[in-house]
């Protein structure tokens, strides 16, 4: 598998003297999900931060294998929250970033209807995110990350102020987005089932300072449905997960 | 025994809608029947203790008074209202603008914030006889003072809401590489509108204040005078039905520009922002 882009060495140092990451080495691989794992604190959202662009990297480097152009224009970014804009309808929400490039609405509406209708929200266009429900809001920021086409996806925790059924749904229609587009997707979670579930390799991280100290392949073929989560393997891989995380809170203590 | 009958939820149905709007009628009409009250106690009062006029005049002669007199009263409410919306208008101009800068610049706020709030904190009536020599024209000079009090809101409220925009959405913005214009049209002048909005209510009705204030303060007389000049003017003959037309007219004019920002806000926030949105729960 032909590499993205490359963490070397990077570390994250506040203002206030915290080191919030320690020398972080992880190369991620073209059309990969890979989750990052770990305690609160281990720096997850940092370097996804980072990765985008929101953050500067105070040690280290992070270099992408096209050294060609701007990479920040290929990243789209879901957040903990929905993140959208109160005063607009989804279809504004929605063009956003092809707007702020310069695309035209009439341009963008093909692109626009193709992307709700993905993610389920055809008949909801011309509604406000308050009429939405918190599963359909992050529905809505998917396909606001997704518009664009990106070839990296950073999502952090989106899922995690949803309920269980919510969130099961929502894993699965991210896969098969990912599945379908092919682009790279780096995952924030604090879930192992979630990360177990979602990735083909899991990054776990431990605190203070924020460092990987575990990298584990989850092998399982793709798609993935929710009989996955009642398979023997499923269950090993969880608690291979799980011991890793527990030493990750080892480290810690 | 229970009626089974089909059109019982119809019924219900019908009666609860009946019982909602009859509500909502007596809710709207509440605060006009307790005032039409408090006009007929105040009726009674000066009738039954024979009140004279030059003390507490009864409604019923202020309203006479006001009909008698309301051509020259509508000419100095004109002059009123171009003080008050002049001075309202440059305050938004001022206000927003000023608040635009500081947002984009930390440094401007730094060092202008401060005269922002001397000029709030100073009462307008310790200003207007030094602005009232400074400057030769009275409207200038009125407006001028009008301004000064209506300025604070717009340009503080503004200001925080220029700055409570989702820090996520700021990043968003980031990520895709807006320009400082579409950040600011995008994401900082929507997200500003609620409080911008709150400060147009306040300023309004301090912009009609000040105006007032200003007036009395100028002690204006001739052809270009509003209403505190008219019930100055009334005062000096102890023309009280008189001071209370104008006083009448004030009120209004306090309530119309209330009512016109309630519609205002409801307009532009009506559809997303909690403040305006009518809970169902």
């Amino acid at each position: 598998m032909s590499t993205l882009l490359e963490l070397r060495g990077v570390g994250k140092r506040y203002d206030n003297g915290t080191l919030a990451l320690e020398r972080v080495d992880l190369a991620i691989g073209m059309h990969e999900f890979v989750s990052l794992l770990g305690p609160s604190g281990c720096g997850k959202s940092t370097a996804l931060r980072m990765i985008a662009g929101l953050s500067p990297v105070t040690a280290g480097s992070i270099d992408w294998a096209d050294k060609t152009g701007d990479h920040t224009k290929d990243i789209s970014f879901v957040f903990q929250e929905p993140t959208l804009m109160p005063w607009t309808q989804v279809f504004e929400n929605v063009w956003l970033p092809l707007r702020l490039k310069g695309v035209s609405r009439l341009d963008a509406k093909p692109q626009i209807d193709a992307v709700l209708d993905k993610v389920g929200l055809a008949q909801f266009t011309h509604v406000y995110p308050r009429e939405l429900s918190g599963g359909m809001k992050m529905r809505v920021s998917i396909a606001r990350a997704m518009v664009t086409e990106p070839r990296l996806l950073l999502m952090d925790e989106p899922f995690a102020a949803l309920d269980e059924m919510t969130r099961f749904k929502l894993n699965n229609d991210t896969l098969a987005l990912w599945q379908a587009q092919q682009f790279t997707t780096i995952f924030v979670t604090h879930s192992v089932y979630e990360s177990v579930y979602l990735s083909n390799r899991i990054i776990v991280m431990a605190a203070r300072p924020g460092r990987i100290i575990a990298d584990i392949a989850v092998d399982e073929p793709y798609p993935r449905t929710d009989s996955y989560r009642n398979t023997s393997r499923y269950a090993e891989l969880c608690v291979k997960v799980s011991q890793a995380l527990q030493k990750a809170g080892d480290h810690h203590d | 025994m229970i009626d089974a009958s089909p059109s019982t939820p119809f019924l219900i149905a019908a009666r609860a809608r009946k019982t909602v709007s009859l509500g909502r009628f007596v809710k709207q009409m509440l605060p006009f029947f307790v005032f039409g009250l408090a006009l007929l106690a105040w009726e009674l009062t000066v009738r039954i203790n024979n009140i004279p006029h030059y003390i507490l005049p009864a409604p019923t002669l202020v309203l006479k008074t006001l009909w008698d007199n309301l051509g020259s009263l509508m000419v100095s409410w004109l002059y009123t209202m171009k003080i008050t919306f002049g001075a309202l208008l440059l305050a938004v101009v001022g206000g927003v603008a000023l608040a635009m800068l500081f947002a984009l610049n930390k440094w401007v706020e730094l060092c202008l914030f401060p005269f922002a709030i001397v000029l709030q904190v100073t009462p307008i009536v310790a200003i207007a006889p030094l602005i009232l020599i400074f400057i030769d024209s009275t409207t200038a000079a009125l407006l001028l003072c009008a301004w000064i009090v209506a300025f604070f809101p717009i340009l503080s409220n503004t200001a925080v809401g220029l700055r409570s925009a989702d820090h996520n959405l700021r990043d968003l913005f980031t990520l895709y590489r807006a320009s400082p214009w579409q950040t600011l049209r995008f994401l900082l002048v929507p997200s500003a509108m609620p409080y911008f909005i709150a400060g147009l209510k306040i300023a309004g009705g301090l912009s009609l204040i000040g105006a007032v204030v200003a007036e009395f303060t100028a002690g204006a007389a001739g052809k270009e005078t509003g209403l505190a000049s008219r019930i100055l003017e009334a005062s000096f003959r102890t023309e009280i039905p008189k001071m209370f037309a104008a006083l009448v007219l004030v009120s209004l004019t306090g309530i119309m520009i209330y009512l016109v920002f309630m519609g205002v806000s409801k307009l532009v926030l009506g559809k997303w922002h909690e403040s305006e949105i009518k809970s169902s729960r």
